[in-house]
């Protein structure tokens, strides 16, 4: 196998990748006097269309994607990315458009953005949406940051956001920013909200309870009713991560369970693809008490017509530039309009469907700590084979890749040690699923009969296990070569 | 339109093998009041030509392909080589995660590696993220990272940084106790230098200017960096035309800190300002307290060279509410998109492309300024945006232009109530001779 150099390995004086046209305007050298010129840019590439394209090409096939097999991370939803999406994101008409452009000029885009406002409002059970934040944390910086406004404008901002111990990372982290103190709510034996604990938490202090449901177990927090009446009942907001909205769509709606404000996670529900990181969008639907604080600006409809309301003095702000990533936005749409009502639905029943068949097919096999009805995951651990063998839920994920499949979940939720949380997602063929249990199955008769197979794993990729350890103490993040060319 | 790929008899036989008669009965655990017993209130199922002619059809509503376009001010129109689509469409990095298990995602890694150099290179920075959001939030960051950095209280904001950006500063950083000021700027429309000495102070973390500005304006970033330095505070450098650091000095060889901005100029269309790509490169010794994803160099258990997503004790999956960010989705696709960029123009390339921004943009100011009435707002050198003053109201003017196909820029009032009468104009290589020529009589006729 060709072991793929770094692009500064390549380069070679006077390459070039691109041509510009010859400069149809004088070259007059007064354009350039006074101006802080730079005398080369050391260490830049010069290499060749066609190496560029090697290069890009080899790399790519490094890489382990949705579209060659099951990726079960829990929680991350990766579900397939239709690719018409793709397409009509393309349209020079949507991805050309000037974010600036006088309003009667993309009259287009604002239909879009207006009208997904309105689907969401719809699939959610809210009263309005702003589809400007830029990916899940965002949103629920976003959202947070609406209900200390909302707070405020009661005369009190409060001091404490409340947030289960099996929360994502991120939940904390967007509470702080929005300058509360999290105070962490135990989860009781069934893996979810313990009311107790909640009931006594919750002062007149607590501005909101960010609650995520299903939650990070794959449970539905049935008491979801009596938490919002315990949290409205000390005048606090209920906040949901709608992260697992992809259990939900089309069979139950946050806004009509009591949630005051939620944030989607539309490169997870709604297909849009990760891109090996992003960009996603994290689109904040509200309850009408948090209208008012939305981010700037609003589309809204005049006739026939779309304008931009700018002059909303309640308002938060902004949270970023332009309308949001607009065209993952305008992807997520097109996913939403090809299913229809009854396809949203289907998605729900059969990630739950989905999710249920390989928790039933390897219940036994692998420790289940939470024995609790699992909605769209199954979170399982590492408890049997780490006892009986010393093999750890590392091990079983790397084992996992040699036997074609990308690795669940790790290490997460914080509350279950040696985590392995499993989401197939709706889109997985049977096919699959079987393979995926099958392999495993096989693992786990791996770490009874020979466990150094496991702990050496992987054996089959283009690098075997990498030194995380020594990667953070000597950090090197850049390269420092060829930079006398 | 349906993406399930299980048959009628598969969900008989799993629904059987799971004991239960329908999918209901595996929803049984939400209570009766939270369940919605209807469908959905949303249009129809689209196949696949119906939602591609429906969306079409809506592109088409869309008139501002049918202008020659002179807008800028933070979205940039620049030519993208056929080989950045092309490789960037390819599914193997369109479709994975955030590379959680680097064996089998070497190929995102190794081009977040090289971005992360690519980015350093051209600011003049030692080290940088693997990306942020966009240039707006990614200001904000670098507000916040520089209080963590100082301990102090108030932070400087150059007039002259995209007024979106200023916006975005503001909103992020309220709730955390830290003071955002203003610094105007003067005649050349670079940043006032007698207001930033008066402001600066002990109890300043920083200054953000942007460089150029947001009237197309090239700052003196090195006189900027003596003042703030002067009190130990940091220059914060906001780039939101990434191209223009293919020709104009690097900001960290003329004293910046902390060099972020916008980088969708680097292969990636406007889209109506998103996605585009956050950037942002600072000092070796800030690495801690850098937000965001780091991609690693490593060894692999054979002494192989390979690469990881490393320092994610700085991040909130493991450091939860005292992260240095909150962010962990972030704009990975379009960082491969600038990378496939910035290495097929390469070091030459790039500097060609920003050459012709600069040559022409010159051109354009000086055909306009020869019109009649009109003539340049500012004295300062600019890269690929200037700032018209015209002789009467810059709306009607615009708006005149436009019935005639051409938007010759953005009108400064809405956001700089001090400039009336002008406009920003930015003239990229993708404009012609001949449209800025056409520009300039088209102005000369509204102005008659």
């Amino acid at each position: 196998m060709i072991r793929e150099p770094l692009i500064f390995e390549i380069s070679d004086l006077g390459k070039k990748g691109y041509a510009v046209p010859e400069l149809d305007v004088p070259a007059g050298a007064e354009a350039l006097a006074g101006l802080p010129i730079r005398e080369g840019i050391p260490g830049f590439p010069q290499v060749s269309e066609v190496e560029v394209v090697r290069h890009f090409t080899r790399l790519s096939q490094q890489n382990y994607c949705v579209d060659l097999g099951l990726y079960p991370l829990g929680s991350c939803t990766m579900k397939y990315n239709p690719k018409v999406n793709e397409k009509i994101a393309g349209l020079p008409g949507f991805a050309e458009a000037h974010p600036l452009a006088p309003v009667e000029t993309i009259q287009g885009n604002l239909e879009i953005l207006y009208r997904m406002e309105r689907l969401l409002c719809e699939i959610t059970g809210f009263d309005a949406v702003t589809l400007q934040p830029s990916a899940g944390a965002q949103g629920e910086l976003t959202g947070i940051m609406l209900a200390r406004a909302c707070h405020e404008s009661r005369g009190n901002p409060r001091k404490i956001v409340l947030i289960p111990d099996s929360a994502h990372g991120t939940n904390p982290s967007s509470a702080h920013l929005s300058g509360y103190e999290v105070r962490e709510i135990k989860s009781n034996a069934a893996g979810r909200i313990d009311l107790g604990s909640l009931q006594q938490a919750m002062t007149d202090e607590v501005a909101a309870l960010m609650v995520t449901n299903p939650n990070t177990l794959g449970v539905f927090e049935s008491d979801i009713c009596k938490i919002a009446d315990i949290v409205h009942g000390k005048g606090g907001l209920l906040y949901m991560d709608g992260a697992n909205m992809n259990a939900l769509a089309g069979i139950a709606r946050p806004g009509d369970f009591g949630v005051d404000v939620l944030h989607l996670n539309l490169h997870k529900t709604f297909a849009t693809p990760h891109g090996g990181g992003g960009p996603g969008s994290g689109p904040v639907a509200v309850k009408k008490i948090l209208e008012p604080f939305l981010p700037l600006p609003v589309v809204v409809p005049k006739g026939s017509a779309y304008s931009l309301d700018f002059d909303r003095p309640r308002s938060i702000g902004r949270v970023r530039s332009f309308y949001g990533n607009f065209l993952v936005v305008l992807k997520a749409m097109a996913y939403i309009l090809s299913l229809g009502p009854r396809g949203m639905r289907e998605v729900a029943e059969i990630a739950i469907l989905n999710a249920n068949y390989i928790r039933k097919g390897l219940e036994g096999v692998y420790d289940l700590p939470y024995d609790s009805a699992s909605m769209h995951e199954a979170v399982f651990s590492d408890k049997i084979q780490k006892d009986a063998y010393g093999v750890t839920n590392l091990d079983i994920a790397k084992r996992l890749i040699d036997h074609g499949f990308h690795p669940p979940t790790m290490s997460f939720p914080l509350i279950v040690p040696g985590a392995l949380m499993i989401e197939p997602t709706e889109t997985e063929s049977r096919r699959d699923l079987d393979l995926f249990i099958e392999a495993m199955k096989t693992i786990a008769r791996e770490a009874a009969e020979n466990p150094a197979l496991l702990k050496a794993a992987p054996h089959q990729t283009y690098v075997r296990r990498l030194d995380e350890t020594a990667a953070a103490r000597n950090p090197v993040v850049t390269w420092e070569g060829g930079q006398d060319r | 339109m349906s993406y399930i790929a299980l048959s009628d008899q598969d969900k008989k036989e799993m629904l059987a093998r799971l004991g239960v008669s329908s999918v209901e009965e595996l929803f049984g655990c939400l209570p009766e009041g939270s369940r919605l017993r209807r469908d959905l209130d949303l249009p129809s199922a689209m196949s696949e030509p119906e939602l591609l002619g429906h969306m079409d059809a809506v592109a088409g509503r869309n008139t501002y392909g049918r202008h020659r376009s002179f807008l800028g001010g933070g979205a940039y129109h620049h030519y993208i080589p056929a080989v950045v689509d092309s490789l960037s469409a390819r599914t193997e990095f369109l479709t994975p995660y955030t590379p959680y298990q680097p064996e089998v995602s070497q190929g995102t890694l190794q081009v977040i590696f090289e971005y992360q150099t690519l980015i350093c290179r051209l600011t003049g920075m030692d080290i940088a993220n693997a990306s942020l959001y966009d240039g707006a939030s990614a200001a904000a960051e670098a507000a916040l990272m520089a209080r963590r950095l100082t301990g102090r209280s108030r932070i400087l904001v150059a007039r002259s940084l995209h007024p979106q950006y200023r916006e975005t500063v503001r909103t992020l950083t309220r709730n955390l106790g830290l003071a955002v000021e203003e610094v105007g700027f003067g005649g050349d429309g670079g940043l006032n230098p007698e207001e930033l000495r008066a402001k600066t102070g002990p109890d300043v973390c920083g200054l953000i200017v942007q460089s150029p500005n947001f009237f197309g304006v090239v700052e003196d970033l090195a006189a900027c960096a003596a003042a703030v330095h002067e009190s130990k505070g940091l220059l914060i450098v906001s780039v939101a035309e990434a191209l223009s650091l293919g020709i104009l000095e690097a900001p960290g060889k003329l004293g910046a800190d902390i060099v972020c901005g916008e980088a969708q100029s680097f292969g990636i269309p406007p889209s109506f300002g998103g996605p585009g790509l956050g950037f942002m490169g600072c000092k070796k010794e800030f690495l801690r307290q850098l937000p965001g994803r780091i991609c690693g160099l490593t060894k692999d258990v054979e002494g192989r060279r390979g690469f990881v997503l490393t320092l994610s004790t700085r991040e909130q999956h493991i450091r939860r509410e005292k992260a240095t960010s909150n962010i962990c989705s972030n704009q990975g696709w379009c960082a491969l998109r600038a990378t496939i960029y910035l290495e097929s123009a390469g070091q030459n390339g790039l500097r060609d492309i920003a050459l012709q921004n600069v040559r022409k943009a010159a051109y354009a100011a000086g055909r306009l300024a020869a019109v009649g009435g009109v003539r340049l707002r500012f004295t300062g050198k600019t890269f690929n945006e200037f700032v018209l003053q015209l002789p009467k109201d810059a709306a009607a003017a615009a708006a005149a232009l436009r019935a005639k196909g051409i938007l010759a820029g953005l009108e400064l009032a809405p956001f700089y109530p001090e400039l009336p009468g002008t406009l920003l104009v930015c003239v990229t290589e993708v404009r012609s001779k001949e449209e800025i020529d056409g520009l300039a009589a088209a102005l000369e006729e509204v102005l008659r």
